[in-house]
This record gives C-alpha cells, structure tokens and sequence, in this order.
C-alpha cells in the first residue's frame, strides 16, 4: 500500500537540485553572467525593475538569471527583497522636462520644440530576423557616440531643456491643467498603506506603475476597441534620465542623489466639457522605470479610463472600474493566487465530496420515488 | 532585393486569397470582408492591413507612393515604402501624379487622382459602429438589416448638444447608398474626395482581418440631416511654404507660444512652389 503522507522534507530537497540543474542547462554552454543579462537583455531587467519598484539593474538581472528567465519570478524576487529595505528618505518629484532625453516622439505636431527624437527603437526596424546574430563573434561596434541624432527636428545640444508637448495646449486653456489634490495631501503609499476603494488618482498611478505590462496592454487595447474608448493622442512619449533630488533634513537645501531612466507618457483624450466647463482635452498619465513604451502607453490610457467619474463618464466597461482594473493587475498577487491551487486542498475538498455525495443521493432518491 | 522572399513578401497563395477577398469587397462597396490576415513584420496599428493590400496588388511595374499625414518623409511611410523597396524592386516615388499605387495613412492626397491609380488606406478600425456597439457579433447584424439608427441618433445628439457634429476625423460616410463605412481616420476635410473618385479606393485593416473598397466612380456620402448638411470647418490659414489656402494644413510649434501651418500634403506643397 502506498501512502505519500510523509517524506515532503526530501522531496523538496530533491526538488530544489533537480531545479538548480534546469536552471544551469547544459553544462557544457558558458554560464551566463549577470553583467550580459543587465547589458544585453536590458529590456527584460527594466520590465523587472519596474514591476518589481525597486530601481536595481544589478539585481534584476540576478533575478532573472536566477529565475530561468521567468519575469514574473524575478519579479517576485525583487519584491520579497525590496520590502527589506529601509524607507531612507524621499526625493523631491522629477521633473521630466529636464529629462536627458534618448527618445522624445509627439504624434500630435509634426514638428516641436525640442524637435522628435527616434532614438533607440523597434518601431522602424522591419522584423525580419537577422541570422547573423547566430554567431557569437563580435561584429563591429561603434566606440564613438552618434553625432547625428536620428531627430527630425532642429540639431539638440546636450542638457536642452525638452519642453513637454502639451504645454503649449495648456497656455491656449486646450487641455486641462496639471494641479494638485486639493489641499495637496501627501500620496498614500501603496506598499504600506492598505487600499481602501475609491482610490485617488495618485495610489492609482502608483498601482498602474508596477502592475503587469500585459494586464495594462490587454485593458488598454480594450478601450481601443470600444470598451470605454477616450479618443486617444499620444501627446508626449519619451524616454531618458531624469536627476533624482532630495533635501537631506541637516541641509535644508535639495541636493542630487543620482540618476534613473525612465519612461513617461501624456495622452491627450477628449473631453466634451459639462455645464460648468467648457470643452478641453484631458489627460491620461503614463510613468514606467526604464524604457517601455508599450506599458507607459497603456498605463496612460487606462489612467483616463479611470477617471470616468471626474468627467461624470457612463461606466459601461471593466477598465473603468478600479477594484477590477488595480487588484488583479498586481501580477505578483495574481501569480501567487493562481498557483495557490497547487497546494494541498484535501480537507476542504473533502468536505466537499461529502456534500455532493449527499446531493447526488437525494437527486437519484428523488427520482426513484417519482 | 532582398533574398530568401517572395515578390513582395507574402507568398503567392496568400495573395491570391486578398485578391478574391478585394473583388468581393469591390462587389459590395462598403462592406467588410473578413480575410486570412497574415503577421507581418510589422506591428499591429502601423499599417499590417494595408500592407497586406498592396503586396497582394503591387506588380513589377507598378510605381509606388506611401504616404503618411500626407508626407512621404514621415517615419512610418519612409520605412513602409523602404519594406517594399526591399522586398520586390519596385520603383518607388514622392510625387502623387507619377504614381500608379499609393499606400496612405490618415489622409486622401490633394492632387486629384485619376483612374489608372489605386489608393490603399491603412485601416485601424474597420467598423463604423463600434464606439456605439463594441460587439462585432452585433455590429454584422446591425449592416445586414441596413439598421443605423444607433449612428443617426448620436449625430442628433452631437447636433442636440453641440450645434454640430462632434466628430472631426474618421467621420462615417454611406457608400453606394447602402452600407455604412469608415473612411479611416482621414479628416473629415478630406471625405468629400472620396465621393466619386475615379481612382480604386482599397481599406485593409491587419489587425481586424477586415478589407473594404470603393470602386471608381461610387457615390460615397458623408452621414448628415437635411437641414445640417455635412461640411468641412475652413481652417482659416494659409501655407507657410506655398500660400494654400485649399489644402489641409499642419499646425507647427515654433517655441515661444508661435506657431505656423504647412501643407499636410508635402508633395502637393512642392507643386505649389514649382508653379509659383
């Protein structure tokens, strides 16, 4: 007879070694270095980073070794790290207008202030696979920065101010302003702070920040296709470092602490005005450590979507509703959930069994009296 | 050319199958017709439909225009028209008059085209319906039962609300009398253009699995009330280049809060300053 009650201690020991060797693979491929994986899988670490809230390349791409690649468990792994860490002090905000832009592209104006800037992209590439990165061998690198800036724009000089887009539609009262809360409260934070539902724009930005680029992507491409649809412009998208300051309390005065790369973007959405407000554009606000396009866009588009009650918008779709969007968009808790019916379920399902034996009796006793 | 692909990227039956799904679209103007959508080596929302069109039409003599918000220089059309380049040998061109196939995105040229052309709209939303009823399943019956009261209603509502038509670009028109259509987000400046066009309009939308056309010479009418009839808002400048005062104009930040207005259409702007 055979009853695996026991014996879990060496299954998981064994579990773990057999573990270890898939992640090493072969043996007889080079190891991979964390460095190659921060260097050259870069997108991949930023996507950790910024998932994860915690602003370490080093260390996102030591999870990612570690976790076979899997983004969501390397994720997971800097966030079981991050919530160890000690909250020093908090920086003053960034402002994106002085960002070192790499990438700065408007869909709203041919031409700018601050000019386009395509930067380092996919979008122009043509996906025909390039057979020649099969070999290993290195082909030539340039060691000298480009001179010419892929920009169609005026020539930039380094350290330019990058005027964001839509502050010329903001002086001509076009779109809404950005102002602060009333009262200006500070913003909860969501890593300490339990949600209470209605959230207020600033948790919920916080929330879209971190939440799963294909949640995001998948809501966003929804209200793209007529569910909750807020006629979107991509007003400003760019890409770059931004200084980070804070005002140490022996100070008195904001000093610079380091550099992050990031990715913002404004969406510009329409909006038909109210009896007390005239017509305007508004906005939808996207803000992602590192560089992703794809998930400060959708960030920004389900950011207006959320905002129906401001602009007193019917509710007709689930990006609109923030106890669907923000929980389940958490892909750290969603994972976890998910994967929680791995576990044992024995007593409840046994209880279970009871009642639909039970059920099922009555059912066929009921049937046979008929 | 570039090795290891066919003439124009797709392979010769897929082709085949977009040319029978155009010749039905051609058959009942307006009316979407589902098709094999392929993946193309580019993204969704960037032209995969109307690419798809154009490698199913373009022939080895066929002189090739893209355009985008009316420029050929635009990051989109540059790389559209190189893929094509790349991909079957064809000669490519900038000038409208000289080109037998034009692949647009958001805007009908200036320049009248005539009948020995074909106009290829890259569609990003092929159903007219969809921000009233974003169900397709119902959105089929709505076309079959030639049922729009949903799209009456919100016109007389903007009307009701507004004193006009809250609609700016991708404005619905009715083609050949029958079936509601979207233009494609082309202004609505650039719907009347549309109305008995001697040149082939073909609509493919990749990412939808949806191709339309409107043959030459179709009546194609923008949706309007008797007593608010469709019309186009003048946009009150003139080109800084050329002087147009016709032409769509895009609007250029200079800094400072100073801005000037271009011709949309960059090679109808050239023509202007040639014949000045």
């Amino acid at each position: 007879m055979y009853i695996a009650v026991k014996g879990g201690e060496a299954a998981i020991e064994a579990s773990r070694v057999l573990l270890a060797e898939a992640r090493r693979g072969d043996p007889a491929v080079r190891e991979l270095e964390v460095a190659q994986i921060r260097e050259q899988l870069g997108l991949l670490v930023d996507r950790v980073i910024a998932e994860a809230s915690l602003y370490d390349p080093e260390l996102a791409a030591l999870a990612l070794k570690q976790a076979r690649g899997d983004a969501v468990e390397a994720i997971f792994l800097l966030r079981a790290y991050r919530t160890t860490l000690p909250r020093v002090a908090f920086t003053e905000p960034l402002d994106t207008a002085q960002m070192r832009v790499r990438r700065r592209v408007s869909a709203i104006f041919k031409d700018l202030p601050g000019g386009q800037l395509l930067g380092p992209t996919y979008d122009y590439t043509q996906r025909l696979l390039d057979f020649s990165l099969l070999d290993a061998t290195p082909i030539s690198v340039r060691t000298e920065p480009v001179e010419v800036q892929a920009s169609t724009g005026s020539a930039r000089t380094g350290g330019e101010r990058m005027p964001n887009a839509l502050d010329t539609l903001a002086a001509e009262g076009l779109i809404e302003n950005t102002l602060p809360s009333e009262g200006d409260p500070p913003p909860p934070d969501i890593t300490r702070d339990p949600p209470v539902y209605p959230l207020p724009r600033s948790a919920r930005l916080q929330m879209l920040a971190r939440a799963d680029e294909g949640w995001l992507l998948g809501m966003a491409y929804a209200t793209q296709r007529g569910y909750a649809y807020t006629h979107p412009f991509g007003g400003d998208i760019r890409f770059g470092a931004v200084a980070m300051e804070l005002v140490p309390d022996e100070l008195g005065f904001a000093i610079e602490v380091g550099e992050i790369d990031i990715t913002e973007c404004q969406m510009i959405n329409q909006f038909g005005g109210s009896a007390t407000v005239a017509p305007q554009f508004t906005r939808g606000y996207g803000l992602v450590y590192g560089h992703s396009e794809r998930k400060a866009m959708s960030m920004s588009l389900v950011d207006r979507a959320l905002r129906s009650d401001e602009f007193d918008e019917e509710v007709i779709a689930p990006v609109q509703q923030q106890e669907f969007v923000l929980p389940q968009g958490d892909n750290i808790e969603a994972s976890g959930f998910v994967q929680h019916l791995k576990l044992p379920h024995y007593v409840t399902f046994e209880s279970e069994l009871q009642l639909i034996r039970q059920l099922r009796e009555k059912h066929f006793s009921a049937e046979e009296g008929k | 050319m570039i090795d290891g692909y066919n003439f124009a990227y797709l392979d010769e039956r897929t082709k085949r199958m977009i040319r029978r799904a155009i010749l039905k679209a051609v058959a009942i103007p307006g009316h979407q017709v589902p098709f094999g959508s392929r993946e193309m080596p580019l993204a969704y929302g960037w032209g995969t439909g109307g690419i798809q069109v154009t490698a199913a039409v373009l022939g080895q003599h066929d002189v090739l225009k893209v355009i985008d918000q009316g420029s050929d220089d635009t990051t989109n059309a540059v790389n559209i028209r190189q893929f094509f380049a790349r991909t079957t040998g064809v000669a490519t061109t900038e000038r409208t008059r000289e080109a037998t196939l034009i692949q647009t995105r958001h805007r009908i040229p200036e320049a009248p085209l005539t009948e020995g052309q074909v106009l290829v709209y890259q569609v990003p939303q092929p159903e007219p319906l969809y921000k009233l009823e974003p169900r397709r399943s119902e959105t089929l019956k709505l076309h079959a039962c030639e049922e729009y009261g949903l799209v009456n209603v919100k016109l007389y509502e903007d009307l009701a609300h507004w004193g006009r038509v809250d609609t700016t670009y991708d404005y619905p028109v009715q083609v050949n009398g029958r079936y509601v259509m979207s233009p494609s987000p082309i202004p609505s400046f650039d719907n009347p253009k549309m109305h008995l066009m001697p040149a082939l309009q073909l609509f493919g939308a990749g990412r939808e699995k949806r191709i339309y056309a409107v043959p030459p010479y179709t009546d194609v009418k923008s949706l309007d009330f008797e007593d608010h009839p469709f019309h186009v808002e003048p946009q009150g400048h003139a080109c800084a280049l050329c002087g147009c005062t016709t032409s769509y104009l895009d609007e250029v930040l200079q800094g400072e809060g100073e801005r000037l207005w271009t011709c949309s259409d960059t090679d109808w702007c050239r023509e202007q300053r040639e014949a000045a």
